[in-house]
């Protein structure tokens, strides 16, 4: 009798043991999965993209290719300079244009259009890019990227979109 | 004094923390310790400068991405003691970074990783990471322009990790793009989560410490065994054991004082970095160089051969890593002193020369084009008209000066061109501006004809004296 009881004792404990393991499981996991999901929010973000203007068709000159500025697809209210981007324009015709992306295909640094040369050069770890975009020298591993644009209503707009990424 | 001494003996009736904290502090160390076993308590101290300053800050720093950069201004322009205390956080985080390297060679080099203490070793490990990642955050939140293009350099590098590149580099950016959501997330983990991780590993890591001791200085012929060694050390400390307080730690009571005084003068002296632009992603007239400890790693990318790029940047710091953390492993037992080590030895050497030679060349970057390079003036070109000088114009506008120097003027890219025309005939001349070469783009289709042969008149008139 004595026995049974102590079997059914130590059953109790091992269920209480058990119980408040998994209860302890149960609440660390409530509180993780919102704080979790908070911190990887920014993964799941449909992608944003915007036609923004940069100008009026005419204020480009046939050949040229200038630095425009625009606003991000998704700018949050607090970004304040942030939210700009930039991209570089050329107009190739009378409503056609190319735009470079300004961030190098080696690791995103800001490249130059140097007009003279007809190059656009990085700073950071020396790529070089001839004028359609194509890797003239140094390590990126990919011409530069382009953003859709096109001429509406007179204005040249260019699809604001993520930040090219370089993957393997 | 007579209040003070029974409301002490109160306490520690009633806590017992007193006579916790005398026997912790008094624990019998090894003799002969030296000034070699410093740095760990300095890192500690340089930690909790860190933590001191970096709360200051907090009171003044205002972590928007629209509205730090003038926070900063207002801390390092407007009030004396911000700009003091924001220098003291930048030497703080110089001296932390150069104190837990010097601490691993220490250790590495004393074999204090084997046995007993594989753990602390580990701990170790987790907590040199935490710092280099509060390096680069910290770097980060100095929300200027340098920061926003290093945080795409950043997010880029984890782009090269497969299948999950651009998903890690959204993750870093906090979004597809710079933004209002990327500081706040690098403010987060810089303020919370790393001291957070640094808190907890150096608890554990004080731990040990405490619970194996601190290794005793390796002499050669004792190795370690496993069997024996906790005996060993057990009967060394009953027999020649010091305390801790004060016969050991009023060296790193001296030296730790000494790191705090240096720190403040130099905040007071030099002050913090300059702030640069303001964080404007469409100015592109941007040159984004990292913090001094990142320098040879900047350096790395530039001279890393462009095929193994990708398998580098993602294996590189995983197979450091694993190296660091397998090396207790590896070699937890037999003799502990560098001179019984010739390997660790030149492991050590050669870690320090790569990072040295990196860190020079990284410094004066040779393959960034010079884009503030002044024009060759005249009197550098030699003449004032005709062919020769306007070659010498073409040479200046067309970008050569960016990557080649001539009589000391120019980037360092390519082969400094003083006295080609020495080297180099007309038509070879020709030939390499045509067709580029190495690392030089072609300009075939740039030049007209007649610019080309008036840059090779110029580049064939540079002779030697």
């Amino acid at each position: 009798m004595k026995e049974n009881t102590k079997t059914g004792e130590c059953n109790r404990r091992e269920f209480l043991a058990k119980l408040s393991i998994a209860l302890s499981g149960i609440a660390g996991a409530l509180v993780a999965i919102p704080v979790i999901g908070s911190i990887i929010a920014p993964l799941f973000q449909k992608r944003q993209e915007v036609w923004r203007s940069v100008g009026a068709v005419e204020s480009f000159e046939i050949g040229a290719t200038v630095q425009v500025s625009f606003i991000d697809a998704s700018p949050l209210l607090w970004a304040g300079i942030t939210a700009k981007s930039a991209a570089w324009l050329r107009r190739v015709g009378e409503e056609e244009f190319i735009a470079f992306s300004v961030n190098c295909a080696h690791l995103g640094c800001p490249v130059r259009w140097i007009a003279g040369a007809k190059l656009f050069m990085c700073p950071c770890h020396g790529g070089v890019y001839y004028e359609d975009g194509s890797v003239a020298s140094g390590p990126p591993p990919r011409g530069l990227y382009q953003y859709p644009v096109r001429a509406n209503n007179g204005q040249v707009e260019i699809l604001a979109s993520p930040i090219p990424i370089t993957t393997t | 004094m007579r209040i003070l001494k029974s409301t002490m003996s109160w306490l520690d009736d009633r806590t017992g923390l007193i006579t916790s904290m005398g026997s912790i502090m008094r624990h019998p160390v090894p003799p002969g310790s030296a000034w070699f076993y410093v740095f760990g308590s300095a890192t500690l101290l340089a930690f909790l400068v860190q933590v001191a300053t970096g709360i200051a800050l907090a009171f003044m720093y205002v972590p928007s991405s629209g509205e730090a950069y003038q926070s900063l201004q207002f801390i390092s322009n407007d009030t004396t003691i911000g700009r003091v205390v924001r220098g003291m956080h930048n030497w703080g985080a110089s001296a932390m970074i150069a104190l837990v390297f010097i601490h691993m060679v220490q250790v590495y080099l004393f074999a204090a990783y084997k046995y007993p203490r594989e753990m602390n070793w580990l701990t170790g490990v987790v907590l040199l990471a935490c710092t280099v990642v509060m390096g680069f955050t910290g770097q980060v939140v100095r929300w200027d322009q340098t920061a926003v293009w290093s945080i795409i350099v950043a997010a880029e590098q984890v782009g090269r990790v497969p299948l999950i590149g651009t998903s890690l580099a959204h993750f870093v950016i906090g979004g597809e793009t710079i933004g209002g959501a990327t500081l706040s997330r690098m403010f987060a983990y810089h303020v919370f989560i790393i001291p957070g991780l640094i808190f907890i590993f150096i608890g554990f890591h004080l731990y040990l410490v405490l619970r194996d001791g601190i290794s005793e200085p390796p002499e050669i012929g004792k190795p370690v065994d496993p069997k024996t060694y906790r005996d060993t050390y057990e009967e060394m400390l009953k027999q020649k054991g010091v305390p801790f307080w004060p016969d050991a730690a009023w060296r790193d009571v001296v030296f730790g004082c000494s790191v705090i005084v240096a720190i403040l003068l130099l905040a007071i002296i030099v002050g913090p970095p300059e702030l640069g632009k303001p964080p404007d992603p469409s100015n592109l007239d941007a040159l984004p160089v990292p913090d001094w400890y990142f320098v040879f790693y900047f350096a790395l990318f530039a001279l890393m051969p462009p095929e193994l790029e990708s398998y580098l940047m993602v294996g590189g710091p995983l197979v450091l890593g694993i190296l660091l953390i397998s090396l207790p492993f590896i070699s937890n037992r037999g003799e502990r002193s560098p001179l019984r080590r010739p390997w660790a030895f030149a492991v050590v050497v050669f870690a320090i020369m790569a990072i040295s030679a990196l860190w020079a060349i990284g410094i004066s970057s040779p393959w960034s084009p010079h884009f503030d390079a002044k024009p060759l003036t005249a009197e550098v070109i030699g003449v004032t008209s005709g062919h020769i000088y306007e070659g010498g114009q073409l040479f200046n506008d067309k970008g050569c000066l960016y990557c080649h120097a001539i009589s000391g003027h120019g980037g360092q890219r390519g082969p400094d061109l003083t006295d080609v025309g020495s080297r180099l005939s007309s038509n070879e001349l020709t030939w390499r501006i045509m067709n580029g070469g190495l690392n030089m783009p072609a300009f075939g289709g740039i030049l007209t004809s007649d610019e080309l042969s008036k840059l090779v008149a110029f580049l064939h008139s540079r002779r030697k004296p």
